[in-house]
């Protein structure tokens, strides 16, 4: 935590950059916003880098690296994929952003520590694999595994896969994460299940749009959705399963864009893991066009993008769909 | 006082042979108003995710019909609430908010599908027992261990207590047994003692009104509380006091539905006219969201704040920005 603060206040000092893009203190412990400090004041204040810097930065860096001067941004892993793929759409102004990789042991997650039964939070701190939970009624004990983001309980890799400095060690790839266990949990399923279960799932959603707000591979600058004259804004919905057309039509556009970050489900005020249609996309291409990671390096062609005379043929999903249906 | 087993809670509401709301778990594990049949739970929970007003104020209804045949023009309405019902366990916040959306809709011109449903309404509200840090309804001068409502009750280990508030609550639980207040007193007392503690309780407004608008309104600080607001609708969308909406038409064919949904002042399109969008940049939204509850709602509405401190902005916002927050930047001395 000093490190990097410390970093920060050094960048700035020294004029390499202008600003400075992190995570600002809050009114607890977990409430923690991205920020853009300007002054060496500002940060001794207020930058926080924590368990609860979930928040992934790089979005900012479309808008941010636009302006005048340059930005320090400090990236985590999972960050740094959304980074290049944002840099490969050519949505960033690469040489006006100088990137920190931090590294990163695995988020937690407020709601998740409440989910363990613990009630009015202020304060936590790590006592090996346990973190003692200071509340309004007294002391209480979660372990530290059970406080972690559900998306860091699958943590595909903790490379950081573009940076201009690193602090601490890099990471590496987890092939054996288990992040597709899931997926394959439902393609087992029979069709009626499977729709039972997104049903189940979707029914809740209330478009308050924050999934798509907060992805950094949602970066058009004026969706669909949101497009009054083009009559698809879609203000309300029709029926309690409508909200699937949306979810399944922004799942489509970010296939083979999205790196599974994991802030859609991060930040669904209904905890719809929406996370699983992009995983079953990933997965998907995976098997149909060999492995590719989405934001992994520059060069590679995404697969949907790319042709290859060994591409699958269209008729693939009769075969895929089973039962001819 | 009456008071109820909780064992015999399913048996009580089934007798009360009206439709019945109450916070139960939804798949996620989150609370949601639910429409209650035998077996459905009420929640352990402090409080739903999506706030009571759902029902009165839904995020989407459809309001009239025209049907055109031939050279004829059907007008269908949708005003179709004739029948009672409860709604159960409604926390102080949210019973609060109701008095807050009463002053929209029920001020003139009336809001008729919002009457008819308040009418038909009878609120039994639920004291809190565990606050949440993020509670700070004790800056609106709301007490959570006695909330207001036709009938109020309290959860105890293995009992309800009711008290009757108003003539319908009254009739609502005549055939219940008489029960003793000292375990009502025993657990407002404990409750008190927390609410006294909680974080943001004492949240100083002091400022916020209609002398001070343009003070706040031409605030420079709005520019780093909203730097990294996402623009989504979250906090609007939980929020137990957001009222606006928006009315739009859908045409089926033969016909055209006038519905209105909920909208959010942190949309692009929000008030959007033909001259365009009045607050172009995330800013302007993000200002009008808290100029709109802490200085505006009070100035036309007797001092008067709109919101209740549910504190579910707090827990939902993406980027954890909120009004506590902007209250505290841009507020009264005494936040420290």
């Amino acid at each position: 935590m000093q490190e990097v603060k410390q970093k920060a206040i050094e960048l700035l000092q020294s004029g390499k950059v202008q600003r400075v893009l992190g995570w600002k203190t809050g009114e607890f412990f977990y409430d923690l916003t991205p920020a853009v400090f300007e002054t060496v004041e500002e940060i001794k204040k207020d930058f926080v880098f924590s368990p609860f810097c979930g928040a992934n930065l790089s979005k900012y860096l479309i808008a941010e690296s636009r302006k005048e001067g340059k930005i320090a941004a400090f990236l985590k892993p999972c960050d740094s994929y959304s980074f290049v793929q944002l840099l490969k759409e050519h949505r960033i102004v690469r040489e006006n952003v100088h990137v920190v990789g931090v590294q990163c042991n695995g988020m937690c997650d407020i709601e998740a520590i409440k989910a363990q039964g613990v009630k009015g939070v202020t304060a936590v701190r790590q006592e090996g694999e346990t973190l003692v939970c200071e509340t309004l009624y007294g002391e209480k004990s979660v372990p530290y595994a059970a406080a972690l983001s559900e998306r860091c309980k699958t943590c595909k890799s903790k490379k950081i896969v573009l940076f201009d400095e690193l602090l601490g060690e890099n990471g590496e790839d987890d092939p054996d994460c288990g992040r597709f266990d899931l997926v394959s949990k439902l393609e087992a399923m029979t069709a009626e299940e499977r729709f039972a279960f997104w049903q189940q799932e979707l029914s809740r959603c209330i478009r308050c749009n924050a999934c798509r707000n907060v992805c950094p591979a949602c970066s058009c600058e004026k969706c669909v959705f949101d497009n009054d004259t083009l009559g698809t804004a879609n203000k309300a919905a029709a029926n309690s399963f409508e909200e699937q057309n949306f979810h399944i039509i922004r799942a489509f556009h970010v296939a083979g864009r999205c790196t599974d970050c994991g802030e859609c489900s991060r930040v669904c005020p209904q905890h719809i893991p929406l996370h699983l249609l992009n995983r079953k996309f990933i997965k998907d291409t995976n098997e149909l066009y060999g492995e590719y990671q989405a934001g992994a390096d520059l060069e590679t062609r995404p697969p949907l993008v790319d042709f290859t005379q060994d591409d699958c043929e269209p008729s693939v999903v009769y075969t895929r769909g089973g039962n001819g249906k | 006082m009456k008071k109820l087993p909780i064992t015999e809670l399913d048996s009580f509401l089934k007798s009360l042979n009206m439709p019945v709301y109450l916070p139960s778990d939804d798949p996620s594990g989150q609370a949601k108003f639910t429409r209650w049949a035998e077996g459905v739970q009420l929640t352990q929970q402090l409080n739903t995710v999506r706030s009571a007003k759902d029902l009165f104020f839904p995020q989407m209804e459809n309001l009239v019909d025209f049907k055109v045949q031939d050279q004829k023009i059907e007008i269908i309405e949708h005003r179709n609430v004739s029948e009672n019902f409860v709604i159960f366990g409604v926390r102080a916040c949210d019973a609060a908010a109701f008095e807050i959306l009463d002053r929209v809709f029920l001020s003139d011109p009336v809001d008729g599908y919002y009457k008819e449903r308040r009418d038909h309404a009878l609120i039994v509200t639920m004291a809190c027992s565990a606050p949440e840090e993020t509670c700070f309804c004790t800056a609106f001068g709301i007490d959570a261990a006695d909330p207001k409502g036709d009938v109020t009750a309290w959860k105890t280990e293995d009992s309800f207590f009711f008290r009757a508030n108003t003539g319908k609550g009254e009739k609502l639980i005549a055939g219940l047994a008489d029960g003793d207040e000292s375990a009502v007193q025993a657990q407002q007392a404990q409750t008190r003692e927390i609410l006294s503690k909680l974080p943001n309780g004492k949240l100083d407004l002091t400022g916020f009104d209609g002398a001070h608008m343009m003070e706040k309104f031409n605030d420079s600080r709005w520019k780093e509380l909203s730097e990294a607001c996402l623009g989504c609708g979250t906090c609007t969308f939980v929020c137990p006091t957001c009222q606006c909406y928006d009315v739009r038409e859908f045409n089926t064919g033969d016909t055209i539905q006038r519905f209105r949904c909920w909208d959010s002042c942190m949309y692009s399109d929000f008030t959007k006219m033909s001259a365009g969008q009045p607050r172009p940049t995330q800013l302007e939204r993000f200002r009008q969201r808290f100029m709109h509850k802490l200085v505006y709602f009070p100035d036309n509405n007797d001092g008067v704040y709109g919101c209740v401190g549910c504190g579910r902005c707090l827990q939902k916002c993406p980027i954890h920005m909120n009004i506590v927050k902007v209250a505290k930047t841009i507020g009264g001395e005494g936040n420290g």
